[in-house]
């Protein structure tokens, strides 16, 4: 008999949560070598297939063929030692391991005696870091690291095991542009040898850069299957969300409706000289009311650092925190929150959602003591906002009653926006915000950000996404090794000139300006 | 075969019935004993026995109550045992001077031990086993050097708090369930009870949505080391003698039960007041059971281990899958 021509082909598979149903009969069919996209709007059911396929989940209908033979994996480790490799949408590798033991989780090489040969492991780490070029300490635990260089371990985690499929769900959400041309190389590298890889992101043009095959799920249901470049972008977007070409096309696929009037006033936040050991070095950032600031630079740069310290999560050695004219006490997340300064952090599943409570108490969480009288919750006004913001953001969700570790992720993501709105912010920290978030959701992210702009908000946007830091700010700031190293304004606004201030080489007519830095 | 469409409905259903279990499991296990009493022991059904079960369970449910408090911040009071022998000291020390006036130095007492735990776990960031065990060792110390012996004690206002009861029902009781109610609304309802479960959830998500986590954590101890000291003050009252040595001995282990078997989970961010005070009846129940049927004490350890281990096997099924 004949090798069967594909390598994994889902069929009809379906699965329930309370409340959703989360897939509904979905094929899939993979062959050698493939890269195959997967997409779908936030909720879709995507990172639910991969976790039914892999053994997270277990599926309520449908079969699953792997490699000619019928499979049922009752634990991710029983796919990957199958040969299905996954990159779970959130990185699950283990904090308080060393990187290099995170590595080779599961087969660690040995000395002779049975022992774990450490030696080699954090050699053999070193090295194959070096080639995804993350240089760090291997000996370090895992969570000294941000998050973009976790995802470089994960992958090459999962790229290191002898795997026939390598599934990817949004492996570039925390990633730089360098970063992600790895990734490519890597993924092609993949292709050549015939291993076939599912893709998942939320990015069109990863997409379209890498994939040759596309699934599009929508409300768990497949609604397109075939070759990406038959598809345009717009016949994509159109299909994933349901909704007329025209329509889609008349709106646009970027939201950011450019330049804000940003009042010629006293700035409404003035952070000076911001030095934190070893992370950085007398930043200082101004924002104008109605001003959306950018925040550029490599991972490592000292960009989430900036805005922890301004919001008071990381304690400052010296420099100070202005807001509206008052000065901040460093140190103090509830101090900096009173003030009117919100953060919403990078990192969505560890320091931002509350899992285990419902998205109506995540969302009016940081708000409750106003939606209180004599410290009693008034319930009614709490259903007001949570309502509200449920609307304004299209967050999906069974209930407000539901968990929101159970929402997808990009959900998770829009129930975080809506706690820090819901406390009418001055001004508005925010540290990748469209991450993992739709297309459809990002445009409306977007466009938020530029009504709350307009409505007289200084916001600080961090994005690794260069389209989306150019077209939303009006100026940037651009860091490097936790120091200013120059500001783009007006016509230079662009992602050349970033590029090229981060190179360092910029050009002697370009704007920028060298930004006092001291120890 | 079809393999991966067979294998389905099974585990689905056991998930289900181990969260049904860790919800309301403690319930059924006290209907149940109470019908296994009814038919096989003699005399169960008289207001004389519920009566007396019932003040004996009394100060384990408050002490729970505030265990449960301090287990939803994914933390352990291991003190309380020994705050109660400090309330019963100070109790006997100051009765002298009246009731009231005693009882207000026992409130400062048990409010300087649970700053004192507060400030180790939320200020120092110690681990709350730890920073409660010292407590624990040190409370019943200093209990003993203050009242080194049993002292009976002859106040009239003491023993009528003791043994009195309104229309039948003993104050011991009616303050059992008042403080239940009072915790309870304050879980679901109030700005600090919402605070409280976010903070056991996940407390650096808390920490940067500007949540108050080091008032939040320290007013649990307080309020833990307070409803020690309300047990402690009641039990020396039913006694009508203080007894440093031995009140509030095991205690944290009878609490800890309690809150566990009542289906709230150690890990923190969710706390079932119905279900701790269920837990302590339970518990109760089954002590008294297995002594009314003269089996040794023994038995009664066992029978208690057994009801922990399925409560805990039942927590660990939630969530999943
Ligand atoms: N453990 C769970 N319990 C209940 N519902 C769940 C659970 N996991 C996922 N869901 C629901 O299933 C649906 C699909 O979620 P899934 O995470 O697969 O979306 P996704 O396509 O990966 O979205 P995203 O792009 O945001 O990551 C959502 O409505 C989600 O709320
Ligand atoms: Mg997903």
């Amino acid at each position: 008999m004949a090798p069967p021509a594909e390598v994994l082909a889902i069929r009809g598979l379906s699965k329930t949560f309370p409340g959703v149903r989360a897939l509904d009969g979905v094929d899939l069919v993979l062959r050698p070598g493939e890269v195959h996209a997967l997409i779908g709007e936030n909720g879709a059911g995507k990172s639910t297939l991969i976790k039914v396929l892999t053994g997270v989940y277990r599926p309520d209908a449908g079969t699953v063929e792997f490699q000619g033979r019928q499979v049922s994996f009752a634990t991710p480790l029983e796919a990957q030692k199958a040969g299905i490799s996954t990159i779970y949408q959130e990185v699950n590798l283990i904090p308080l391991l060393s990187v290099a033991r995170n590595l080779f989780l599961g087969r660690e090489p040995r000395t002779r005696l049975g022992l774990l040969d450490f030696a080699r492991m954090n050699r053999e780490a070193e090295e194959t870091l070096r080639t995804y070029g993350v240089r760090v300490d291997v000996r370090q635990p895992l969570r000294t690291l941000g998050v973009g260089a976790q995802q470089m371990v994960a992958l090459a985690r999962a790229v290191a095991t002898d795997a026939r499929v390598v599934i990817m769900d949004e492996p570039t959400s925390s990633l730089e542009p360098r970063e992600v041309e790895t990734l490519f190389s890597v993924i092609r590298r993949l292709r050549d040898a015939g291993i076939a890889v599912v893709y998942v992101s939320h990015r069109l043009d990863e997409l379209y850069a890498v994939c040759e095959t596309v699934t599009v799920l929508r409300d768990g249901r497949r609604v397109h299957h075939g070759r990406l470049s038959e598809l345009s972008r717009l016949d994509l977007v159109s299909t994933m969300l349901g909704r007329e070409l025209g329509e889609v096309r008349a709106e646009g696929l970027t939201k950011f409706s450019g330049d804000h009037h940003a009042a010629d006033t006293e700035p409404v936040l003035e952070a000076e000289g911001l030095t934190v050991p070893h992370k950085l070095h007398g930043v200082s950032v101004s924002i104008r009311p109605g001003e959306v600031v950018g925040l550029g630079g490599l991972l490592g740069s000292g960009r989430t650092e900036t805005a922890k310290a301004i919001s008071g999560a990381l304690p400052i050695r010296s420099g100070k925190v202005v807001v509206a004219g008052t000065s901040l006490r460093g140190g103090s997340t509830p101090g900096a929150i009173r003030a009117g300064i919100s953060l919403l952090p990078e990192d969505r599943k560890s320091e931002g959602i509350v899992p285990g409570l419902s998205v109506r108490e995540n969302i009016a969480l940081a708000a409750l003591p106003r939606l209180s009288r004599f410290g009693m919750v008034s319930e009614a006004r709490v259903d007001k906002i949570v309502n509200t913001f449920i609307e304004r953001l299209r967050i999906k969700a069974s209930s407000p009653h539901q968990k929101v570790g159970e929402l997808s992720g990009g959900n998770q993501q829009k129930v975080l926006l809506a706690r820090w709105l819901a406390m009418n912010p001055k001004v508005l920290l925010l540290d990748e915000p469209t991450r993992g978030i739709d297309v459809g959701a990002k445009a409306e992210v977007q466009k938020l950000v530029d009504e709350l702009a307009e409505d007289g908000l200084g916001v600080l946007l961090i994005s690794s996404d260069l389209e989306e830091l150019i077209e939303g700010s009006d100026r940037v700031v651009v860091l490097k090794d936790g120091a200013v190293v120059g500001e783009l304004t007006g016509e230079d606004v662009t992602e050349d000139t970033l590029m090229r201030t981060i190179a360092g080489d910029a050009p002697a007519t370009a704007a920028t300006k060298e930004v006092a830095t001291d120890g | 075969m079809a393999e991966a469409t067979v294998r389905t409905a099974a585990p689905l259903d056991k998930a289900r019935i181990l969260q049904w279990l860790q919800t309301y499991g403690v319930y059924a296990g006290v209907a149940l004993l109470l019908i296994v009493n009814i038919v096989i022991t003699p005399h169960f059904l008289s207001a004389e026995n519920f009566r007396t079960q019932a003040v004996q369970v009394a100060p384990v449910i408050i002490v729970a109550l505030g265990m449960a408090l301090v287990i939803g911040t994914e933390g352990v009071d291991l003190s309380v045992g020994a705050v109660m022998a400090l309330a019963a000291s100070v109790l006997a020390l100051y009765l002298g001077y009246g009731l009231l006036p005693a009882l207000i130095a026992v409130a400062l007492f048990a409010a300087v031990a649970g700053l004192a735990n507060g400030a180790l776990v939320a200020l120092l960031g110690v681990q709350p086993i730890v920073a409660t065990l010292a407590l624990m060792v040190g409370g019943r110390g200093i209990a003993l050097v203050m009242l080194p012996q049993l002292e009976d004690l002859h106040n009239p206002s003491l023993a009528s708090l003791g043994s009195g009861d309104i229309v039948g029902v003993p104050y011991l009781i009616l303050i059992a369930a008042a403080l239940a109610v009072l915790i309870a609304f304050v879980v679901r309802r109030t700005t600090f009870g919402r605070q409280l479960l976010a903070i056991g959830d996940s407390r650096p998500a808390a920490q940067l949505a500007g949540l108050p986590v080091r008032r939040v954590l320290m007013v649990v101890y307080v309020v833990s080391g307070l409803l020690a000291a309300v047990a402690g003050v009641l039990a020396t009252a039913r006694l009508q003698a203080s007894d440093p040595t031995s009140l509030g001995n095991l205690m944290e282990l009878s609490a800890i039960t309690a809150v566990v078997v009542g289906g709230t989970p150690l890990t923190g961010g969710r706390i079932s007041i119905g279900g701790t005070v269920a837990g302590a009846v339970l518990i109760q129940l089954l002590t008294a059971t297995l002594i009314k049927h003269d089996l040794p004490p023994s038995w009664t350890q066992i029978a208690q281990a057994i009801v922990i281990v399925c409560a805990v096997y039942a927590a660990r099924g939630r969530g999943k899958r």
